[in-house]
């Protein structure tokens, strides 16, 4: 299969929340340039835990590991709430002043591609 | 090594107030009791900003306090329109004169709200909010409700102080005789602890407050067999434990107010609050992240009038969410100077609003490195407060507390470092009066 249609959300992780004063480290990186999803969503992308996903939506691509977490219903994708998330959310708030970092219409397929360190996925805003 | 009690913790919106640690030679080095697991993680350190920087020829170069200073003035002076971003970790007291520079730069300030309970802060403006003191929860609540929101991670220790665990003055077997609900789009860890999780389809919250409405306001009939992706049978069950409790309390979080109808989720939240009241007592708050984002909210409304997204332009405090809002201000490229304080839109802006922070001049003021220090032109690096400098903060059920010094350190308080890029932008204003 190629890609799939999913929904895509974000939000916090207590691993995530541990190193809010240490986004520069492997442990953060680890925590949160990741996607968990349902293993049957896993099954049909062909991809197993840690193989790169992108995540590909209307405002911006991103690549991060696969992880499962059969709490999210098939379809449902969870990103931690950081630098590889926002990469593919929308500035625009449509004058309500909350970006949509929830309920994103995402396009997810296996890649081979790496997924970006902190400071490499900085750099791409600075065209 | 010296035990330190009752050290208050400046991480999360929980505030906890009761930790013991033990600190020898000015450093943490162990936390006895007290704090959740991201609590001591920020207590016990992490690697410094070691000196005041600032950026030349692409590079950020290591340089005074004075020199931090001064670049910063100059920027901000020299702006038309700088933002003022952030505020939400760290004391009112510097908020305060994070206000006062506003008005003297004319500037817009906004606050980490906007990304966190913004909409609720509007919904509140709207509709008011029957809510309480965590104190009351603990001591009252035998129904609690968690919406949209996972504690279990995100305020490891709320459940533990203030709801479904804690024991209070009539809830004294703890959650022996509590209820727990669990209103997720996945089952989280919060949700497998609760007695009854209601998994609700991703951005149906407003449909399904607005049935639990009509239920507790006795016109189940309208309801239809399933709401939101919930049979209308648990809608019923729900609506019957809220009847049947003495006093309902519902948390909200993120899962409400950062999709679909974002503020009318929170009207809709409140409204069935309100609807509980027909049967019972019943109160609600938000989960607020950041320990002092009721702070800054509190500061600014004092001030200004209002608690985020304000402008001094005009001589007069000005408040439009959705056009002052930080992530829409630089989506639409409408600031050119920013000075990020005590937070980190470089990690939790998206995308689309970062590629104005990477052309415009960037202030950091804070005490870690982190994405923002990317786009930085200026870093000045602060006392961590709540550790290393003392002041106000206010807990998620806007209760002021204070946070102390515990170690001593040769970093500035932000309060000081506010103040002196004041001083410094007042005397570029009067030399060019010359």
């Amino acid at each position: 299969m190629e890609g799939m249609n999913v929904n895509l959300i974000s939000g916090r992780t207590t691993v995530q929340g541990q190193n809010l004063d240490s986004k520069l480290t492997e442990k953060y990186f680890g925590e949160v340039a990741r996607c968990d999803m349902n293993g049957s969503d896993m099954e049909k992308l062909g991809v197993a835990k840690d193989d790169n996903v992108k995540v590909t939506t209307a405002y911006g691509a991103v690549v991060v590991k696969a992880k499962q977490d059969d709490g999210n219903p098939e379809g449902l994708i969870f990103i931690p709430m950081g630098p590889w998330c926002n990469a593919v959310v929308s500035g625009d708030t449509h004058g309500a002043g909350m970006p949509s970092f929830k309920g994103i219409d995402a396009e997810i397929e296996k890649t081979e591609e790496e997924v970006l360190q902190v400071k490499e996925l900085m750099r791409t805003y600075m065209g | 090594m010296v035990e330190i009690t009752d050290v208050v913790c400046s991480l999360c919106g929980c505030v906890c107030d009761d930790i013991v640690l033990e600190v020898e030679n000015n450093k943490v080095v162990k936390v006895k009791r007290g704090a959740c697991s991201v609590g001591k993680s920020k207590l016990l350190g992490h690697e410094r900003i070691k000196s005041p920087m600032i950026r030349e020829n692409g590079e950020l170069k290591e340089c005074s306090y004075d020199e931090a200073i001064k670049k910063s003035a100059e920027i901000l002076y020299k702006s038309r329109r700088p933002l003022l971003y952030g505020w939400s970790s760290t004391v009112c007291e510097a908020d305060k004169v994070g206000v006062e520079l506003t008005e003297d730069l004319g500037a817009v300030m906004d606050n980490t709200a906007s990304v966190c309970h913004g909409p609720s802060v509007l919904a509140i403006q709207d509709v008011g909010l029957p809510s309480c003191t965590l104190g009351e929860v603990k001591n009252r609540a035998d129904l609690v409700i968690y919406w949209g929101a996972n504690p279990a991670q995100a305020h490891a220790n709320h459940m533990k102080r203030y709801s479904y665990v804690s024991k209070g003055y009539w809830t004294a077997e703890g959650k022996k005789g509590k209820k727990l609900v669990v209103v997720d789009v996945r089952k989280t860890m919060t949700a497998k602890m609760a007695d009854v999780f209601v998994q609700v389809e991703q951005g149906q919250d407003y449909p399904v407050f607005s049935a639990l409405r009509a239920i507790l306001q006795g016109h189940e009939d309208v309801v239809p067999d399933k709401v939101g992706g919930v049979p209308k049978e648990q809608l019923l069950e729900l609506a019957n434990m809220v009847k049947e409790a003495k006093f309902v309390m519902t948390f909200f979080g993120m899962g409400v107010t950062h999709t679909g109808a974002r503020h009318n989720n929170i009207v809709n939240a409140i409204q069935f609050t309100r609807a509980a009241h027909l049967h019972t007592k019943a109160s609600i708050m938000p989960l607020r992240g950041h320990y002092n984002v009721a702070g800054i909210n509190q500061v600014c409304t004092w001030e200004t009038g209002f608690p985020f997204a304000i402008e001094m332009a005009r001589g007069y405090a000005w408040y439009n969410p959705g056009e002052l809002s930080a992530t829409d201000l630089l989506y639409r490229g409408d600031c050119d100077a920013a000075m990020i304080i005590a937070s980190d839109p470089g990690a939790h802006f998206p995308g689309e609003s970062l590629k104005h922070l990477a052309k415009i001049p960037v202030i950091q003021i804070d005490p870690y490195a982190n994405p923002t220090t990317e786009f930085a032109d200026v870093v000045i690096p602060v006392a961590v407060s709540g550790i290393e400098a003392e002041g106000n903060v206010y807990r998620m059920d806007n209760i002021p507390i204070r946070l102390r010094k515990i170690l001593d350190t040769d970093y500035l308080p932000d309060e000081e470092i506010l103040e002196r890029i004041l001083t410094e932008v007042r005397a570029l204003r009067e030399k060019e009066g010359e």
